[in-house]
């Protein structure tokens, strides 16, 4: 019991990571139809940008936070402008090998700067205490209430801000959005920057308790763009359940059946489902 | 020869067709007319198997082919073309012929890798009759040519032979003339008759009123997704229903 | 169906004659090395050209396959099954799995396909790290025997101890493979998978089984890729999981798409070139990839048809401007 309990928690700790990664990637899949497979190496690299804050320049943990969010939304609006407008008109799959190029950029930028060993971000909050037989620390559920928080935030933003709702439009509606005046290359740019942003906030919160290294991007952007097809490009709600949903299964699984073999899980569930419906669960046609 | 059986077609709970039957007969030109957004494309993808229908059924020579995918229906001598010009862009003229002749011939994977001589007389038969549609068209000249060198009237006719290619009983044309001038619209009505007296049935979806009076034998209206009217183009044009459905327009418009 | 011009022609035979001299002027045996290993990748990036290239599916799983090939000659040679049983036999294996994941995988469009592809890949990848009965695990296989002598009466035997010998084994499958996709290209029924990349919709209206179509290049593919990789195994004499790790999906995409896609000179300059170029750069370490990175995201930009394509629309443009001229 207690172990499963522990599973739990783990599951739903790593399911917030996932949910707010996969939500920065269902808004750019959904409105901006762009594959930005490179979203994992996002991640990563705000791990990195908050290590070099608090790690290397000695800065406290919350201001790191805030610096790695603006210097990944920057880099995510450089990364629009440069890599996926020029490929607009051309064939999806084109912009799939683009983002292949600009992971691959940020990758081995990492690994030239900080070398391709893991690293360790100082812990700001180690305290741990038992509750109800959980080992529980307050940097854990500074990750899981943090990321409650944080999807609240955005929901708010995209549904009671004017800025918010230009987002939806031009998601609803690209040439209309264009004829009413909507600016929608500032609305690519600001899409990114809250994706990218997003990304580095999951990144920051979680770097204490666990290890990073250049190549973590890859597998948890590979989940995240799993979870978006999976629960409908676009589609917030799709994104955050299947966040907690493959953070949970994945936990269990990693405890009970096999650790090793605990990635399988959502990659095998991945081609179970396409297989069965090729559209994804919540099944939208591909834009 | 092909007859369509109470054919109705839902979206989302919207009905884009309803219960809706008529004959095409052999020889004919039937054009099938209606304001826009009457159903009339979704009719084709029905006929043709890029839609399933919701209910009822089509038949070729009473054989049901409702529920075959549409390169099964090709197969049943009904080839058609689509709405807006629709090409293998970017390949060449005989390219695009060779392609849609393949289904009739044994290319596959072995013939192809071994160089049989069931490939070598084959291939040769396709080119042939790729070059000879080619020539029907008026295109034979521009065979090596890139889609992109092609004028717009000369893409509209190769979307047609890419149609024709194979021979096929009946030719379903999806608005053949969209986007023309008078003149071109013109060269491709008479091309189109003359298609039909090579021995193949036509039916055709058109907006252009004058040309459809000009070439049909007979007309089917729908407006709503339902037939209005079926009769031939005289009666059509002092059918009291049609003329409501143009909003009390004048139907030559 | 294009006969090529002269010029042309002639710069293929200068090729193929300076590909069968160049065990006479190549300058170390680690420079040997590494052009063995890129007529390797060449068949694979071939192959990957085929699906992705010229029927426009972007399998990423392209790597798992070249890993069954490598894997099944590793252990079939090892249980003593001559070479030349072992590696049809696994390039056939890997067109069988093919096979079996394509119709599922196949369902799928665009990057869901692309997606599912690579999820299949990882699951491979992962599960060459951890079945440690059959891969080795993370260790891999080592001492894989060379290719079988093949006895010839009267003179002895061809032997496959050496580099040079390796070199000319590589080269004839290279040319084989270049041979086989040559008659698909240049075919009707190549021009159906181009058909499909094209206009899917039209394809299907015009007769032709998109799905059969896609699954058929999906397994030529495949069995390409687990030739090369048997091929590998053989030569290398150890695989390890990295053999069948999407990181060697991107790098045989690196090839293909700075190569020049949907032609047949692109993939085999591509895998030619830039393992060499990579070596080169040796000296820049993480630089390198980075550099290859930012190469491969300006050419899907400005040259989405690589090296060769360039090259062609630079040819078209001259010979355009001189027929202006006359």
């Amino acid at each position: 019991m207690e172990l499963f309990l522990q599973q739990v928690f783990n599951g739903i700790m790593f399911g917030s990571t996932y949910a707010i990664v996969a939500l920065g990637l269902t808004l750019v899949m959904g409105i901006l139809h762009i594959p930005n497979f490179a979203h994992g190496h996002l991640y990563m690299l705000g791990g990195y940008i908050t290590y070099l804050f608090v790690a290397t320049l000695g800065l406290g943990y919350w201001p790191s936070l805030l610096i790695a969010i603006v210097v990944l939304g920057f880099v995510g609006i450089i990364m629009e402008a440069v890599v996926y407008r020029p490929l607009n008109e051309q064939p999806h799959i084109n912009a799939f090998i683009a983002a292949i190029g600009a992971l691959l950029v940020l990758e081995s930028a990492v690994e030239v700067i900080w070398g391709p060993q893991g690293m360790r971000v100082p812990n700001p909050y180690p305290h741990t205490f038992e509750f109800l037989g959980i080992i529980m620390s307050v940097q854990r559920l500074l990750v899981i209430f943090g990321a409650i928080l944080l999807i609240v935030l955005l929901h708010l933003f995209l549904k009671k801000t004017l800025t918010g709702t230009t987002i939806e439009a031009v998601a609803q509606n690209r040439e209309g959005a264009m004829l009413n005046g909507i600016n929608v290359n500032r609305v690519s740019s600001l899409t990114f920057f809250i994706s990218s942003g997003t990304a580095a906030v999951a990144a920051s919160f979680i770097a204490p308790i666990f290890v990073i290294s250049p190549a973590m991007g890859a597998i948890i952007g590979m989940k995240a763009f799993i979870i978006v097809l999976l629960g409908g490009m676009g589609s917030i709600p799709g994104a955050i359940i299947g966040g907690y949903f493959l953070g949970l299964i994945e936990s269990l699984g990693g405890g009970y059946v096999s650790a090793a073999y605990k990635d399988v899980i959502a990659f095998g569930a991945l081609i179970v489902i396409f297989s069965i419906k090729p559209t994804g669960l919540f099944g939208k046609k591909e834009g | 020869m092909l007859s369509v059986k109470y054919l109705t077609k839902n979206f989302d709970g919207l009905v884009a067709v309803k219960e809706l039957s008529f004959d095409i007969r052999e020889g004919e030109i039937l054009a099938i007319i209606g304001p826009n957004g009457a159903g009339k494309s979704t009719v084709f993808n029905l006929m043709t198997g890029t839609l399933a229908p919701t209910s009822g059924k089509v038949f070729i020579h009473e054989e049901n082919i409702t529920g075959l995918k549409p390169y099964q229906i090709v197969k049943k001598g009904v080839a058609r073309t689509f709405q807006t010009t629709s090409l293998f862009d970017q390949l060449r003229v005989i390219d695009n012929m060779l392609i849609a002749y393949k289904w009739r011939t044994r290319l596959g994977f072995w013939n192809t890798l071994f160089h049989t001589p069931a490939w070598k007389s084959q291939h040769d038969q396709a080119a042939r009759n790729a070059l000879e549609t080619l020539d029907f068209l008026g295109l034979a000249d521009k065979a090596l040519a890139f889609i992109p060198t092609l004028s717009q009237e000369e893409q509209k006719r190769l979307a047609i032979g890419i149609a024709l290619v194979c021979k096929p009983k009946l030719l379903l044309l999806d608005e053949p003339t969209g986007g023309l001038i008078q003149e071109e619209t013109e060269r491709i009505a008479l091309f189109i008759k003359k298609v039909r007296d090579q021995g193949t049935t036509v039916c055709i979806i058109e907006h252009k009123m004058q040309m459809i009076m000009g070439m049909a034998d007979r007309i089917v209206v729908l407006n709503y997704g339902q037939k209005i009217a079926e009769g031939t183009p005289d009666e059509i044009k002092t059918n009291q229903a049609v003329i409501e459905a143009y909003l009390g327009g004048d139907v030559h418009a | 169906m294009i006969t090529k011009p002269l010029h042309t022609k002639l710069l293929y035979g200068f090729i193929l004659l300076a590909a069968l001299l160049l065990p006479l002027y190549v300058p170390d045996p680690y420079m040997f090395q590494v052009v063995i290993m890129s007529l390797i990748f060449a068949i694979a990036v071939l192959a990957m050209n085929l699906i992705i290239g010229f029927t426009g599916q972007a399998s990423l799983a392209h790597a798992a396959f070249f890993g069954f090939g490598a894997y099944g000659v590793a252990i079939m040679t090892k249980a003593g099954i001559s070479f030349w049983l072992a590696l049809p036999a696994a390039a056939s294996i890997s067109a069988l799995i093919g096979l079996i994941i394509g119709p599922p995988a196949l369902r799928t469009r665009g990057s869901y396909f692309a997606i599912v592809t690579l999820a299949f890949g990882v699951i491979v990848w992962i599960v060459a790290g951890n079945w440690v009965q059959v891969t080795g695990g993370h260790n891999g296989i080592f001492g894989i025997p060379r290719p079988t002598p093949i006895p010839i009466p009267f003179i002895g035997a061809i032997e496959f101890f050496d580099q040079p010998a390796q070199y000319y084994l590589v080269l004839v499958f290279l040319l084989l493979t270049l041979f086989i996709m040559h008659r698909i290209v240049y075919s009707i029924f190549g021009l159906t998978f181009m058909a499909v990349r094209n206009n899917e919709p039209l394809a299907d209206a015009v007769g032709i089984n998109t799905f059969t179509t896609k699954l058929i290049s999906f397994v030529i593919a495949n069995f390409f890729a687990g030739l090369a990789g048997g091929l590998y195994a053989a030569i290398i004499g150890a695989v390890s999981p990295s053999v069948a790790a999407h990181l060697l999906t991107f790098n045989f995409l690196i090839f293909l798409i700075l190569g020049g896609m949907a032609s047949l000179a692109g993939p085999v300059v591509g895998a030619f070139a830039i393992p060499i170029l990579m070596e080169l750069l040796q000296d820049l370490g993480h630089f390198r990839m980075l550099f290859f990175g930012v190469l491969l995201v300006a050419t899907i930009i400005y040259f989405p048809r690589g090296f060769v394509g360039a090259v062609r629309q630079l040819n078209d443009k001259i010979a355009a401007r001189r027929q202006a001229k006359s």
